[in-house]
């Protein structure tokens, strides 16, 4: 099996502008940063949460929290993987209770990461509202959940891939689609 | 009921293995070996339980194509366990007999821990009657040196002589009273009983289960030093020395204890001694693998101790083999490393192991290994040398020294069908053994 | 999200399928370790102290010799971690009149486990029942051979309490009292030597064989003094006081004056030295009373640093098993 490219989705302008989009919403949303924080999920939710925050910030003046949330612990297939996925710190350095928080993430398919990590935001403390925001919608749900916050709307098929690629994490920006083939 | 032309006691009970006559049975073909010399090829006859002559003539009732193969007299273990009476499940004489007669043994002589001990009389006759009518090997048992092997009060030894034990021993369990072994030997001296010992230092020994040194000390398993061995060596030489009992030390495992042994020998002490098959092969190292069918007593000693027996035995210290084949199940031998019960099954493979590891290595001539299974045993009990001259009893291993075959421990006819060696390439096979000129043992039939 | 991340560089060398000692686990395994065990500690700092990552999954624990302490920090994290737990105390009847490993094992394993945490007298046990399950298998002590866990939480200890030594470069650990019976001993011998610490042992000739001070990395002495001397940990370690019965040891007083690891002797030692113990401790015995309630001890930090230890080994062995 190999990954063929298939087309550029966005590239790093189109991301500059979709996130730009998003902060305005989750100001609009939320009436402003109070009581605000943004957590990402890893590993390409953290660097999308500190840009929201960056945005945000930009356009309000005060930069809501952010944390950095890993979902292992919680992932439902773990008895069945044959590979041990490694297992990073979960940081929020604040008490959830009663805040708005909003989840970020690159790529919302299934569902199931969004399902893991709102048990282990739960599990951390009471937040008042949970909002979800992701860079790409690619449909294919498998569980009733969806986003507050879309960057863009992909419908993809099953044997197709989403390259998110971040400045901080792989050296530039931008979103791709893939396709699998047998080599 | 036959007679061996050489009126050797020890030989001379009979042997049935059934009602039928023996048949005129020769050997074709095969290569004659013995203590007086290699003969070279000849037809070996056998008749009416004693060697016949090379190269007769007229008809056999039994033709056994013996080509290639090595005819010499069967062997004869000074010590094995099996089991009879009280612990069947391990081993019992059907059974052990059969194994002893796989390994190319024509007579085994059998402790006496048993249970009840054989300290009665009655009890060695009966094993006596019991195994010759097997048809297997020969069955020598061998009578407690204390009541109940209990260290305390003697045993009848003219009465169990009497009855057919050939040697006195509570192995397995050290006689701790060193005024009882004195006694003991006083005793049995004039009734021209061997004894045997088991020689460990019980308050020394410990609840040892491997050998004392660097492994055990790693592993943290209870350790056994050598000191424990050599210490009761020489209380049991010492005390041949003073009685002028002759006293047999059974399987020898270390250095100090060899060096005892030797140190007595040279002063004209009336001491012989033994090695085992597995002292002579395996180390303590053994133990990393954490598999208790290694666990024997005296435990597996070091590499420098295995060289060290393996040169006594060249030097001719050592007086013979004793396989101690000591049988138990495998549900004991699946206990863990302090439970499980000390002792392994090995005649079935020793003869192939000591020619592959110590013949076919180099350590050691053919003829040398032989006189360690035959003539060296036979002295130690005070029995003629065996030989194939004609008149000898027709005890007779035919050995194919060429075939390589692995350890297959679930075709041993011993109840206990594992093995440390299980799977290791070995010569030296015996094919067939025939017992008082009947086969009691065919590879190709078993 | 479904973006297929190829794998970056080569995977680490898998860690081997039980943890009977530590043989087998190479230094970087043992820090990655150590890496989830800080994730796991996280998880008890929290409101909620569980987590659904070994949901699914059945521990099992074989304890053939009592240890309440070490059976219930086994437990605490498993079902921390959501896996279900059989509890199966082997030191009763069954076990003691003869029944084979083998046997007992093959009971349990029919209601079926996928690891077993492993308590038993004789060196080697737990390798033994490797032989008869899929399951993997946990020591939690055997005999005087090794007790891998408890190794992992002390220099766990260390690692998060000493700062700037985590890597244990130039450490010096030493082990005071009855080497020769400690599994707990022979266990932090290899671990801290595999990490590149140096271990001295310490303690009378009878407690203390020469051989084992021919491994890399360790020495022997029989000054509790020179031991102590420069060390950033000194580990006490229990006395049992069947030893004095068994010959090996002359009175509890000469012990004590001898060996002991006190305030005074401490001086010696590094001055942000760390006084650890295994557990249970003889107040004034092999350590100290005083001592062991100074602010220098991490007795109780080794205990509570079992249970993410623990968590860690649990996710390590059970994770990506299959």
């Amino acid at each position: 099996m190999t990954l063929n490219p298939k087309a550029t989705l966005m590239d790093a302008q189109d991301l500059t502008r979709a996130l730009t989009r998003i902060a305005h919403e989750i100001i609009e949303r939320n009436k402003g940063t109070d009581g605000l924080a943004l957590v990402g999920i890893h590993t390409r939710g953290v660097p999308i949460a500190e840009r929201l925050a960056e945005l945000i910030e930009r356009f309000e003046g005060t930069r809501p929290l952010t944390g950095k949330l890993d979902i292992t612990l919680y992932r439902d297939d773990l008895t069945e993987i044959a590979l041990q996925p490694i297992v990073r710190k979960t940081e929020v350095p604040f008490d959830v209770s009663g805040m708005r928080i909003v989840l970020c993430d690159d790529v919302l398919y299934t569902g199931r990461t969004a399902r893991a990590a709102l048990d282990a935001l739960v599990d951390m403390g009471r937040p008042g509202v949970i909002q979800y925001a992701v860079l790409v919608d690619r449909g294919h749900r498998e569980l009733p959940i969806r986003a507050d916050y879309v960057g863009k709307n992909v419908p993809t098929s099953r044997s197709e891939v989403i390259k998110v690629r971040l400045e901080e994490t792989d050296g530039a920006d931008g979103v791709e689609l893939l396709e699998l083939v047998d080599a | 009921m036959t007679r061996p032309a050489n009126g050797s006691e020890a030989m001379s009970e009979p042997h049935h293995g059934g009602d039928r006559p023996t048949p005129r049975t020769v050997l074709r073909g095969a290569r004659l070996i013995d203590a007086r010399g290699d003969h070279g090829v000849h037809d070996l006859w056998l008749a009416g339980g004693s060697v016949e002559g090379v190269d007769l003539g007229g008809d056999a009732e039994l033709e056994i194509d013996a080509r290639g193969l090595l005819a010499t007299p069967a062997f004869l273990d000074p010590h094995v366990h099996l089991r009879t009476p009280g612990q069947e499940e391990k081993e019992d004489l059907a059974s052990g007999l059969a194994a002893a007669a796989a390994g190319g043994f024509g007579t085994v002589v059998s402790m006496a821990n048993t249970d009840p001990v054989v300290d009665d009389p009655a009890i060695v006759a009966d094993l006596v009657a019991q195994a010759a009518a097997l048809g297997r090997a020969r069955l020598r048992p061998a009578a407690a040196l204390s009541l109940g092997l209990k260290g305390e009060r003697l045993a009848d030894y003219a009465a169990l002589q009497a009855a057919g034990a050939v040697m006195i021993t509570d192995d397995g369990i050290p006689v701790v009273d060193s005024h009882l072994q004195r006694r003991a030997c006083e005793y049995v001296r004039e009734l021209g009983l061997v004894i045997q010992t088991h020689s460990e230092d019980p308050s020394l020994r410990q609840g040892g289960v491997m050998h004392e040194g660097a492994v055990s000390h790693e592993l943290g398993l209870p350790g056994n030093p050598a000191e424990a061995e050599s210490i009761m060596i020489f209380r049991d030489c010492e005390v041949a020395r003073m009685t002028g009992a002759r006293v047999h030390i059974a399987h020898v495992s270390s250095e100090r204890g060899m060096r005892v042994v030797e140190w007595f020998k040279a002063q004209g002490a009336p001491v012989t001694c033994e090695v085992t098959p597995h002292h002579l092969t395996l180390t303590d190292e053994a133990w990393r693998a954490f598999d208790p069918v290694i666990k024997v007593a005296p435990p597996l000693r070091t590499a420098d101790d295995v060289a060290y027996l393996r040169d006594a035995v060249r030097r001719g210290v050592v007086d013979c083999l004793g396989s101690d084949h000591a049988p138990h199940t495998r549900a004991e031998k699946d206990r863990d490393a302090l439970r499980a019960p000390f002792g392994l099954p090995n005649i079935e493979v020793a003869f192939p192991l000591l020619y592959t590891d110590l013949v076919l290595a180099g350590d050691l001539d053919l003829a040398r290994l032989l006189e360690l299974l035959q003539g060296g045993v036979a002295r130690v009990m005070g029995w003629p040398e065996p030989t194939l001259a004609a008149g000898a009893p027709a005890d007779v291993v035919l050995l194919d020294l060429d075939t390589e075959a692995a350890v297959d421990p679930a075709g041993f006819l011993s109840k206990a069908k594992f093995s440390p060696w299980e799977g290791r390439a070995l010569r030296g096979w015996p094919s067939m053994t025939l017992v008082a000129g009947r086969v009691a043992f065919d590879r190709a039939h078993a | 999200m479904g973006a297929a991340t190829p794998a970056a560089g080569s995977p680490p060398t898998k860690h081997p399928r039980h943890l009977l000692d530590l043989a087998g686990w190479t230094a970087e395994q043992v820090h990655a370790l150590f890496d989830t065990s800080d994730v796991m500690a996280q998880v008890m700092t929290r409101t909620i102290k569980k987590v659904p990552a070994l949901q699914g999954f059945t521990v099992g624990t074989l304890f053939f010799e009592d240890s309440t302490r070490t059976r219930l920090s086994f437990e605490r994290a498993a079902r921390a971690q959501s896996a279900d737990v059989i509890s199966f105390a082997a030191g009763g009847s069954s076990v003691s009149k003869g029944e084979s490993l083998k046997d007992t094992l093959k009971t349990i394993d029919a209601m079926k486990s996928d690891l077993y945490v492993v308590r038993h007298p004789a060196a080697g046990a737990p390798l033994q029942l490797t032989r008869w399950t899929d399951a993997a298998i946990v020591n939690a002590g055997d005999g005087r051979r090794a007790h891998p866990t408890q190794a992992l939480l002390d220099a766990y200890t260390f690692r998060t309490s000493f700062p700037g030594y985590a890597g244990f470069e130039g450490v010096e650990l030493a082990i005071v009292g009855d080497v020769a019976h400690s599994r707990v001993a022979r266990s932090n011998v290899e671990l801290w030597t595999k990490l590149g610490a140096r271990v001295r042992l310490c303690g009378p000739r009878t407690l203390l064989p020469d051989e084992l001070g021919e491994r890399p990395g360790v020495t022997l002495t029989h000054r509790v003094e020179e031991a102590v001397e420069g060390a950033h940990a000194v580990m006490a370690l229990r006395l049992q006081t069947e030893r004095m019965a068994g010959g090996l040891l002359p009175s509890l007083a000469e012990v004590r004056e001898r060996y002991q690891v006190n305030r005074a002797r401490m001086r010696l030692a590094h001055p942000d030295a760390l006084v650890m113990h295994p557990g249970p401790m003889n107040r004034d015995v092999e350590i100290e009373g005083v001592l062991a309630d100074d602010p220098r001890s991490v007795v109780e930090r080794q205990v509570a640093n079992g249970v993410p230890v623990r968590m860690a080994v649990l996710y390590t062995l059970l994770v990506g098993s299959r």
